[in-house]
C-alpha cells in the first residue's frame, strides 16, 4: 500500500510516500532513528502488518517538521530516504 | 535626494520618504479592495507629512505581493530583497530578517551588505502570517491587542492541534465550551504561528541579530512566543510596518 | 441568526427485513469532526443507519447516533454481536470492540456501496479530504489524506454558504444558475478566498456566480490530491461533499470521468464498512471460541 502522509495548502504539497509493500519484512527499521526531528515510527496497521509511517502529531504540518534537512541551496540527501535500503520513503517536495 | 518606497501589502499599502538617507514622511491605507486608490491616498499623506511635492522625487520604487499596480513607480524590488536592505540599513549587525505581515511571513538570511543569502516564505495559507491571529481574536472576541496581552498573562498554555484558521476557530469555540481561559488560547495561537515561522528560520539557519519586521511584530504576545521558540531576542524597529517600504526608498536611491 | 450549514439529519432502516432472522448483526460507528454516523448490518447486508451532526462529546455522539439508528427496529445494543469504532472520534466510542481507520473503513464501505469495480474512493468530508485507492476487495492500495487545511472541506464550503447566506443544501444548484461558467477564485485558502468573494460580491457579482468561482476552486483543488494518489476507473465520491452537485459536476469535468452514482447516502460509507469489518471480526470470534 503507498501511503501519502502530509497535507496540500495554499502553500503547497507537502507529503511523504511511505509504499508500505517494501516495509513488511524489514529487519532494522533504519529510517525511524535516522530522522533527527523523529518524524517517523512503526505502526501495527489496519491489517495487521508492521510499517512504518509519519508519527500523527506530524502529519499536519509535515513542512515545518522536515524544514531544517530541507535548505533551499546545497541540498545533502535526507536521512530518511538514505536509511531505507529499500527506496520505501518519497518525498514530495 | 528624495525618493519614495510603497509597499503595497495585502492588507496595508505604507509609503516612506526618504531623504538623504533620512525619513522624513510616512503614509499608511487599508488596501481595501481598491489598492491603487488607497495607495495614492498613502502617497499623498505620506507627501504632506515630509512638506514634499511630487516633483520634488528623485525616484519611486514599489515592493509588496501588489506592487505591479502600484502608481507613479520607476520599477519594483522583491519584498525580500526590500527587507533586507532595509533591515541591514538601520541594524549593520542583521543576519536574518523576519517578517511577518498579514497574509505571508517570510525568513531571510543575509550579509553585512543587506544582500539575501537564503529565504523561505509561508505564502497562500492564513495559518503562516497574521491573518491567524485576527481570526483567532475574532473567535475570541477581543481585538488584535487584547490578544496580544492576554496571550502574556498564560499560566497553562496549551498547543493548539489545529494547523489551519478555519479549523483553529472550531477548536477555539470547543475550548472555550470546555471553560480553557482566553489567555491560555491566546498563547496557544501565538505559540503555534511562532513554531512555523521558527521552522522557516531553522530551514534558512538563522545567525544573530535577529531583526523582526512587519505589522505583527506590534503584536507583544507574538514577540514573546517568537523569542521562545527561537530561544533568542529579537530587534524590533519603530514601526516595524514600514521596513518594507524603506528598503524600497533605500533602492530608489541607489539607482 | 440563520445556520446556512445546517444539513438534514435522518435515519433508515429496512421495513422489510426481520432482523430476528439474522445470525450475524454488526455495527459501525463513524464519528467525524462534523458527522456522526451509526450503521447496522445483518448478514453482510445494510439494515439500519443514522446520519447527525457531532455534538461537543465525542462518546455522547457515538451513542445518539446507535440510539437513533436502532429507534423503531425494536433492536437493542446487545443484540449487536460486534462493533467497530471510525473516524476522528474512533478512540471514543464507548461501546465499540475495536477502533478501525477511517481509510480502511471507506474502503471497504465503497465497495459494498458502488460494487467490488470500485477503484478510487474520493471522500470529501467535514473536515478532511481522503483520496482511497482500493482492490476489487474493498482492501486499501494506497491512500492520502488531507486534514490539515480547510480547502476541500466541508468547513470549507460552510464558510461560504455562511458568506453568501445560501443554505447548503442549495449550493450546487445554485452554482448552476450562471449565464456562462465564472473563472474560479483564485485563492486555495479559504480565509483568502472569503476576502476575494467579498470583494467580487462589491463588484456586483451575483451569489450564483460568487458560488459557482469557489464549486470550481474546489473542484480543481480536490482533483491535484486525486493526481497525487493516481485514479483508476471506477471512480465514486462518498461524504456529504458528495451531494453537492456543484462540486462534483465540475470535479467530473476535469478528470474527464463520471462517479458512479451513488445508491445509497454518501455520508454513512465509513461507519457501513466499519460494520463489514465488524463481521468478519464476528466470524473470527465465533470460530474461535
Amino acid at each position: 500500500m503507498k501511503a501519502h502522509y502530509g497535507y496540500k495548502d495554499g502553500s503547497g504539497d507537502y507529503f511523504i510516500t511511505i509504499d508500505t509493500d517494501l516495509c513488511i519484512d524489514c529487519a532494522n527499521r533504519a529510517c525511524v532513528a535516522a530522522c533527527p526531528e523523529g518524524v517517523l515510527e512503526i505502526i501495527c496497521d489496519d491489517y495487521d502488518d508492521e510499517v512504518a509511517a509519519v508519527v500523527e502529531d506530524h502529519r499536519k504540518k509535515i513542512k515545518y517538521s522536515c524544514a531544517p534537512c530541507k535548505p533551499d541551496r546545497d541540498r545533502p540527501p535526507l536521512p530518511c530516504t538514505a536509511a531505507c535500503t529499500r527506496g520505501a520513503i518519497v518525498h514530495s517536495w | 535626494m528624495i525618493t519614495v518606497g510603497i509597499d503595497m501589502g495585502s492588507k496595508t499599502i505604507k509609503v516612506v520618504v526618504l531623504r538623504d538617507g533620512e525619513i522624513i514622511g510616512r503614509g499608511i491605507e487599508l488596501a481595501g479592495f481598491e489598492s491603487r486608490a488607497a495607495a495614492e491616498k498613502a502617497f499623498d499623506t505620506a507627501l504632506q507629512s515630509a512638506g514634499i511635492s511630487k516633483a520634488d522625487i528623485d525616484g519611486i520604487v514599489a515592493t509588496g505581493a501588489g506592487r505591479k499596480n502600484a502608481p507613479h513607480t520607476d520599477r519594483d524590488i522583491t519584498e525580500v530583497g526590500g527587507d533586507a536592505k532595509g533591515v541591514v540599513n538601520l541594524y549593520p549587525n542583521a543576519r536574518t530578517v523576519i517578517d511577518v505581515g498579514a497574509e505571508e511571513g517570510r525568513a531571510i538570511r543575509c550579509n553585512e551588505e543587506g544582500k539575501v543569502l537564503d529565504f523561505a516564505l509561508n505564502e497562500k495559507c492564513a495559518a503562516g502570517a497574521g491573518a491567524f491571529t485576527e481570526a483567532m481574536s475574532r473567535a475570541l472576541e477581543v481585538s488584535v491587542e487584547e490578544l496580544g496581552q492576554m496571550s502574556l498573562r498564560s499560566e497553562n498554555p496549551t498547543p493548539m492541534n489545529a494547523q489551519c484558521a478555519v479549523f483553529a476557530e472550531s477548536e477555539v469555540v470547543s475550548l472555550l465550551h470546555n471553560k480553557t481561559p482566553k489567555e491560555d488560547i491566546s498563547r496557544a495561537v501565538h505559540d503555534a504561528i511562532a513554531s512555523r515561522i521558527v521552522s522557516l528560520a531553522r530551514k534558512v539557519g538563522f545567525e544573530p541579530d535577529v531583526v523582526f519586521i512587519g505589522g505583527v511584530a506590534h503584536n507583544a504576545g507574538f514577540v514573546d512566543s517568537l523569542e521562545r521558540a527561537l530561544e533568542c531576542k529579537v530587534t524590533i524597529p519603530e514601526n516595524p510596518e514600514y521596513i518594507g517600504a524603506y528598503g524600497a526608498a533605500l533602492a530608489a536611491a541607489e539607482s | 441568526m440563520a445556520e446556512y450549514w445546517r444539513w438534514k439529519e435522518y435515519r433508515w432502516h429496512d421495513e422489510n427485513k426481520n432482523w430476528h432472522d439474522a445470525t450475524l448483526i454488526t455495527a459501525g460507528v463513524d464519528v467525524g469532526s462534523v458527522s456522526s454516523q451509526a450503521v447496522i448490518v445483518t448478514d453482510g447486508e445494510l439494515y439500519a443507519f443514522s446520519n447527525q451532526r457531532t455534538g461537543s462529546d465525542s462518546p455522547e455522539s457515538a451513542r445518539k447516533a446507535m440510539d437513533w439508528a436502532l429507534e423503531g427496529t425494536g433492536m437493542r445494543l446487545d443484540n449487536i454481536g460486534f462493533t467497530v469504532g471510525t473516524g476522528y472520534g474512533r478512540v471514543n466510542v464507548p461501546f465499540s470492540d475495536k477502533a478501525i481507520t477511517e481509510i480502511a473503513c471507506h474502503a471497504r464501505g465503497a465497495n459494498y456501496m458502488y460494487g467490488p469495480t470500485v477503484r478510487t474512493v474520493l471522500d470529501m468530508g467535514g473536515q478532511d479530504c481522503k483520496v482511497i485507492r482500493c482492490d476489487e476487495r474493498g482492501k486499501v492500495t494506497a491512500f492520502a489524506m488531507n486534514d490539515k487545511c480547510a480547502a476541500g472541506t466541508g468547513r470549507g464550503m460552510e464558510v461560504f454558504a455562511d458568506l453568501l447566506a445560501i443554505p447548503i443544501e442549495e449550493v450546487g444548484e445554485l452554482s448552476f444558475q450562471v449565464e456562462e461558467e465564472p473563472p474560479p477564485v483564485s485563492s486555495t485558502c479559504v480565509v483568502f478566498a472569503k476576502s476575494e468573494a467579498t470583494g467580487l460580491l462589491r463588484e456586483g457579482w451575483p451569489k450564483s456566480k460568487v458560488i459557482a468561482a469557489y464549486c470550481s476552486a474546489m473542484a480543481h483543488r480536490v482533483v491535484t490530491l486525486l493526481e497525487q494518489v493516481g485514479i483508476e476507473e471506477k471512480f465514486a465520491i462518498t461524504g456529504g461533499i458528495g451531494k453537492n452537485i456543484g462540486v462534483v459536476r465540475r470535479l467530473e469535468g476535469e478528470i474527464g470521468i463520471k462517479a458512479l452514482p451513488a445508491k445509497f447516502d454518501t455520508q454513512i460509507a465509513g461507519a457501513l464498512g466499519g460494520a463489514l469489518f465488524a463481521q468478519n471480526l464476528l466470524k473470527k470470534k465465533l470460530a474461535v471460541t
